[in-house]
């Protein structure tokens, strides 16, 4: 989205920091915002919670909200917002977890293949379009099918099936940063290809890697939730907002608070990130400018 | 480059990929805890039964041949035999595609109808609130999760208004009527995520060619704005839009797995599900191994589309 400047303004002073104008776009510091209330929610979840989360009630079940359970309670008496505080934690832990793995494989992995070349980069990048051919959920589902239920396990396959995306992207960008100028530079210099690929290339795989991530833990959070909602994530009677949404399913008539919240939150959170992400594009990548 | 030519060199690339995603696919059975052979049987826990598979499946040879025996089995379309209903899988994907191409096919066209015409509103209006509007709806049909909306969908088509039913699926041999008011609140469920997407490409395309050059020359020669917008400009933005459809035409056949679940609808989906709940590892290599493939086929078409409507990719590779 280019706009022909009407006048060209020589700017000396320096530009604001990245962090500054992320935040000085309305969408974007918005978006900063309810991503953080999450993780405050997240951490402070035993003092947050009005209820265990886990404590059920027989003589309340199934309860429309109240003033003692402001979101209802579910099929078993346990309070809805309690478990849907508690969930914020698999919710987020399942999104950065996978994602902080697939990253820290992929710099390493992406450095190699991007700069070696030659058929490490040719094995490396075969794998990597065969795991891209699988979409993301299927292979997540197939993953954590065989390798049993558990909410470890489905971060495993999400970390697994975000892989290829960020591999691909890592390997990418190193070779477009291996023909610049100051690559060439320091390789002229003699410096060895450990300290160019730590001083002069990692620096600049990290703005596209961090614009995906943000897009990929969202991409998580709604994969964790689907897991969940199989059967195949968090198990119970820990709470987790895809397991509400799947028990939420069986009572849609009687009881549609449990099958509102839950879904509410996945959306709110996935949209912050989406937002961020796109944000983060704008203000980091230099073709969106 | 030639078309036939251009095809022969993606093809040939196809092959290493298609090779690893079946190494891929096969070494998800590696991944079983314990012996594969009882954890194949299932419920079975007779020893017998267990032996049987054992030397069916040859699980007592080396994992190499292991691979070359099933990916002959695979090539020659024998999938093997579900553990549950000892039907081939093979004839249960058979059963299954018509239903999920229905759907893909359904959900495309809703994708197209919002996705389309949202995105050229997008990029003509930049800045005015229906642009706005637009561009908050693309990314709500990209953030929403799929099944709470297909619930939330159920929850006030079905339960409260009556209108259409909650699940399942009829035929469209056996009652056409019936078999739209099944697949319509799945279609426009994945339709908005599929068109969330092509939104934002239009939009971006759009942007694009509506500064152009010749776009400007029209505008110059007085063209009415309306044929500027959907002749000059839309025609050129569409090429990456249609690259795209395809990929996402492919995504769709295969990733429609939890708005099949809740909606009941017979497709790939749900027969991935079905068979990683009665562990049977067959049908979810079978679908997982026809998905990918069916995607990767689908990228290809997506590619030799772009290739036949972008003529400035015949000079280039």
């Amino acid at each position: 989205m280019s706009v022909v400047p009407t006048t060209l303004a020589v700017s000396v002073a320096r530009r604001p920091s990245a962090l500054g104008r992320l935040l000085r776009r309305p969408s974007a510091a918005t978006a900063v915002g309810v991503v953080g209330a999450f993780v405050v929610i997240a951490l402070a979840a035993p003092w947050l919670a009005p209820f265990d989360p886990v404590a059920t009630d027989f003589g309340a079940v199934r309860k429309a909200p109240s003033m003692l359970h402001r979101l209802g309670t579910d099929e078993v008496g346990r309070d809805v917002l309690a478990r849907l505080i508690w969930g914020a934690r698999a919710s987020l832990l399942a999104g950065l977890i996978p994602v902080t793995m697939a990253v820290l494989v992929s710099i390493p992995l992406g450095l190699v293949s991007g700069y070696a070349g030659g058929w490490i980069d040719d094995l490396i990048m075969r794998i990597t379009d065969a795991m891209l051919a699988i979409p993301f959920l299927i292979v997540a589902i197939a993953l954590a099918a065989f390798l049993g239920p558990s909410l470890t396990n489905a971060m495993i396959a999400i970390g697994i099936a975000a892989l290829p995306v960020f591999l691909r992207l890592a390997r990418n960008t190193v070779l477009a940063v291996k023909a610049e100028e100051y690559v060439e530079a320091a390789r002229a210099l003699g410096g060895s290809p450990l300290r160019i690929g730590a001083r002069a290339i990692l620096p600049n795989m990290l703005p596209p890697l961090v614009i995906q991530s943000s897009l990929t833990v969202a991409a998580a959070i709604i994969a964790e939730s689907s897991l969940s909602f199989l059967g195949l994530g968090q198990q119970p009677p820990a709470p987790s907002w895809g397991s509400m949404l799947n028990a939420a399913q069986r009572y849609l008539s009687q009881a549609p608070w449990m099958a509102l919240y839950p879904g509410l939150a996945i959306f709110a959170i996935v949209l912050a990130l989406n937002v961020l992400g796109d944000g983060l594009r704008d203000v980091l990548d230099p073709k969106h400018r | 480059m030639t078309l036939p030519r251009y095809v022969a060199r993606r093809l040939v690339v196809l092959v290493p990929t298609l090779f690893f995603v079946s190494l891929l696919i096969f070494s998800l059975q590696q991944l079983l805890p314990g012996d594969a052979a009882v954890a194949l049987a299932g419920e079975e826990h007779d020893p017998v039964a267990v032996a049987a598979i054992r030397q069916k499946y040859h699980l007592d040879r080396p994992v190499p041949i292991q691979y070359a025996i099933w990916m002959g089995r695979v090539l020659r379309g024998d999938f093997g035999e579900s553990m549950r209903n000892k039907i081939p899988v093979s004839q249960l994907l058979a059963a299954k595609l018509p239903v999920t191409v229905e759907l893909a096919v359904c959900s495309m066209a809703i994708a197209l109808l919002i996705g389309i015409p949202a995105g050229i509103i997008a990029a003509v209006k930049q800045g005015r609130p229906v642009a706005v509007a637009a561009n908050v709806l693309a990314l709500s049909g990209l953030s929403v999760p799929h099944f709470w909306l297909g619930i939330m969908l159920i929850l006030l088509f079905a339960v409260h208004l009556g209108w259409l039913p909650a699940s399942g699926y009829v035929s469209p041999w056996e009652d056409l009527r019936r078999n739209l008011a099944t697949i319509a609140l799945p279609s426009f469920v994945l339709g908005t995520g599929v068109g969330g997407i092509m939104m934002r490409h239009t939009r971006g395309a759009m942007v694009e060619t509506l500064g152009a050059d010749y776009v400007r020359t029209a505008r110059a020669k007085s063209v009415r704005e309306r044929m500027v917008v959907l002749k000059h400009a839309l025609r050129n933005a569409l090429i990456p839009v249609v690259t795209l459809g395809a990929i996402e035409f492919g995504r769709l056949l295969s990733g429609a797995v939890l708005t099949e679940q809740i909606f009941a609808i017979p497709g790939f989906g749900k027969m991935l599900v079905d068979g990683v709940f009665n562990r049977d590892y067959a049908v979810v290599q079978g679908v997982v191994l026809v998905s990918a493939g069916l995607y990767v086929l689908l990228n290809l078409a997506g590619d030799v589309l772009a290739f036949l409507v972008n003529p400035r990719l015949r000079g280039s590779a």
